[in-house]
């Protein structure tokens, strides 16, 4: 690789790595900001909302505890929202790949991206 | 009630301190500190464990993108074998008797800490290749940082690709299966393999870790693993701590960075191969 390629590649991987990161942001605030939320009334409320301490595991389970402001509900809500985002930095990194036209690099995030949805679906099926 | 939570809050602090700068998930750390001081069944630690790898992540990644110090190509050309490992090692949970994975792992770890020293006895940090690699080339891997420390622009070059894939898949599987080790894994296939300076090494390693753990973390979810009650108090300590931990990373030496990581390694490795052999 010549060094005119090599300080382009460069400067192109800084744009993409700031939009990645202020999307990242986002999707770090929203799931940290409904965790706080939910401890938050934990506190307030003394406990989950749940009966001997347990807590919801399913979609089903956590949206009716949201719509009743259960604490518990409410927190597994945030670490869904959590786990969503490094799943989020994938997608992103795609978008960015693409818009740079790096081709290659598409094909090579939208695989790891394929894999973890297989990995995804795994997990809920298990 | 509010007591534990902010003791839980400060243990993530400090997770997320030491894993942003390391580049470890921090599950290491945690899962110790859980069963043992704060008496948390195994089950909900490692749920918790989990969590915290994706925290510290997430925590740590938005500092090292702003910074430029982490490599994007090469965490989703490695990304590939680590997803495909964690896939594999889940699929394999009841087949492979994790007994042997323990012992071979952690034989790797102390290996990895023995040319960790050989490095720093060496005082050679950043690699330069005569003949570039030509893997490396057509992927696009080899770039450049800015070293706050030494204050300039750090160019440097990867090469043994084919070998880092081989322990990201490696890391992939120890994650998928044991649940544990996936950072420093990862920073060992960067660093130790494919000779990668260790800072870009250890903040790839943190944005690669978040997405190998989502892979196996809605697992813990669904199967109730993940206790609100540990796990959200220990997540928001955490995006605190990493937060802080890859502002100071910018200001530590690699060399440092090193020291730290030794020892941890070692510490890593014996615990595994004593699982094993137990």
């Amino acid at each position: 690789m010549d060094k005119d390629t090599k300080q382009q590649t460069t400067e192109e991987m800084a744009d993409v790595q700031l939009i990645i990161g202020k999307i990242l942001r986002l999707g770090v605030l929203v799931s940290a900001t409904v965790m706080l939320i939910g401890l938050l009334l934990l506190i307030v409320k003394g406990n989950g909302g749940y009966p001997n301490n347990t807590f919801p595991t399913d979609f089903t389970e956590i949206w009716h505890g949201i719509a009743q402001l259960k604490p518990y509900a409410i927190m597994m809500l945030g670490i869904f929202l959590l786990i969503l985002t490094p799943v989020l930095r994938v997608i992103v990194s795609i978008y960015s790949f693409y818009r740079e036209g790096d081709n290659l690099y598409v094909v090579i995030t939208t695989i790891v991206l394929v894999i973890l949805g297989i990995s995804f679906v795994f997990g809920i099926l298990r | 009630m509010i007591n534990y939570a902010l003791l839980m809050i400060a243990i993530g602090v400090f997770a997320g301190f030491a894993g942003a700068i390391l580049g470890l998930g921090g599950g290491i750390i945690l899962t110790p500190i859980l069963t043992l001081l704060m008496g948390v069944d195994i089950k909900y630690a490692i749920g918790a464990s989990i969590v915290a790898v994706i925290a510290t992540s997430s925590g740590a990644t938005i500092a090292y993108l702003r910074d430029k110090v982490l490599n994007l190509r090469v965490a989703m050309f490695l990304e590939i074998a680590t997803t495909l490992g964690a896939l594999s090692g889940a699929l394999l949970t009841g087949v492979i008797d994790p007994k042997y994975l323990y012992i071979l792992f952690g034989l790797l770890l102390l290996f990895s800490g023995y040319n960790m020293i050989r490095k720093l006895i060496s005082h050679q940090e950043v690699l330069h290749l005569a003949h570039p690699d030509k893997l490396s080339s057509k992927f696009k891997l080899d770039s450049s940082y800015f070293d706050n420390v030494e204050g300039k622009t750090i160019n440097y070059e990867v090469e043994h690709i084919p070998g880092g894939l081989a322990v990201m898949y490696g890391a992939g599987i120890a994650s998928g299966l044991l649940g544990i080790g996936s950072g420093a894994f990862k920073v060992m296939a960067m660093d130790t393999v494919m000779k990668m300076p260790l800072k870009p090494s250890t903040s790839t390693s943190n944005l690669m870790m978040g997405v190998t753990a989502a892979a196996s973390a809605t697992v813990y979810f669904f199967n109730g693993s993940i206790k609100p009650m540990i796990a959200v108090p220990l997540a928001l300590g955490i995006l605190v701590g990493a937060r802080g931990g890859s502002r100071i990373m910018r200001d530590m030496s690699a060399r440092s960075i090193r020291m730290i990581f030794v020892p941890i390694l070692f510490y890593i490795g014996i615990e595994m191969f004593m699982k094993g052999i137990r």
